[in-house]
């Protein structure tokens, strides 16, 4: 088995507030992260994917697919948008880096032929990031 | 002996590029995706050059803590964070990195240490900006 990895990048923005806590707990919890009018940043997706290499292509999974697939579910989808309010992914969850690399994973599962999905990585900055690497 | 001192920070913020003075369909042929109504953001990094002769005595341009404690109060604290369209400096102009680039240049100018060279903006990894004044 042999592991391959593709990054892509977008920017977004987004916020943490939880509506059934006061404006006291919200900022207690996130912080600067709790201001409504939102901020935003450049995230760094790393999909890995695991298989075979192919005897005769030398390959592991199509790589022109992999970027057109990431493109289409993932960064088509959250790039330059608000993460909270325009999409459906966090409409019960927080966009927090945990929950993107998790809805990350969900959008991409399945749907990567001839390799299987490995892990997902989200840099919200250079020096913060999440692994999902699905239910182990 | 002149030297030159360069120091990066950083912060992160939402924008919105949109301008009234055009109809939303010139708004979005000018801004594309960056138009989008909610906004979205981005990891920025400044960096500022400052130059001055090398003091004798300590071997610097200037004092780093004091340019730290410059700009986290005067930079950092305003922008981190925040999205800029609500800040009062971006009331009425749109909040392109060319502009933030301006107004931090404007707000390290109060910096009376060492003399301002230029200031760069880092949007993404893949653009940047540089006022050095006019």
């Amino acid at each position: 088995m042999i592991l391959l990895t593709r990054k892509a990048d977008f920017s977004a923005a987004h916020f943490y507030w939880i509506d059934e806590w006061s404006e006291e707990e919200n900022v207690r919890a996130f912080g600067l992260c709790a201001n409504r009018n939102g901020h935003g940043h450049n995230y760094t997706l790393e999909v890995t994917v695991a298989g075979e290499v192919d005897p005769i292509s030398g390959f592991v999974v199509d790589l022109k697919a992999l970027k057109e697939i990431m493109e289409r579910e993932v960064v088509g989808v959250y790039d330059h948008r608000h993460l909270n309010h325009e999409i459906a992914d966090f409409k019960t969850t927080l966009p927090t880096t945990e929950n993107i690399a998790i809805a990350v994973w969900k959008r991409l599962e399945g749907k990567i032929p001839g390799a299987k999905l490995h892990r997902v990585r989200v840099y919200e900055m250079p020096d913060l990031f999440a692994d999902y690497m699905g239910e182990l | 002996m002149k030297a030159y001192l360069g120091r990066r920070y950083h912060f992160v913020a939402s924008h919105r590029l949109h301008t009234d003075a055009y109809d939303a369909a010139r708004n979005r042929d000018v801004y594309g995706k960056c138009n989008n109504p909610y906004g979205h953001g981005h990891n920025y990094t400044i960096e500022v050059v400052m130059s001055g002769p090398v003091d004798a005595k300590t071997g610097m341009v200037c004092d780093m803590a004091e340019l730290d404690a410059f700009a986290g109060k005067n930079v950092l604290a305003v922008f981190d964070h925040m999205n800029l369209n609500t800040l009062k400096v971006f009331e009425h102009q749109v909040p392109t990195a060319e502009n933030l680039c301006i107004e931090v240049y404007n707000i390290f100018k109060g910096f009376s240490d060492a003399r301002l060279e230029r200031v760069r903006v880092e949007e993404t990894n893949n653009n940047s900006f540089e006022y050095a004044g006019e």
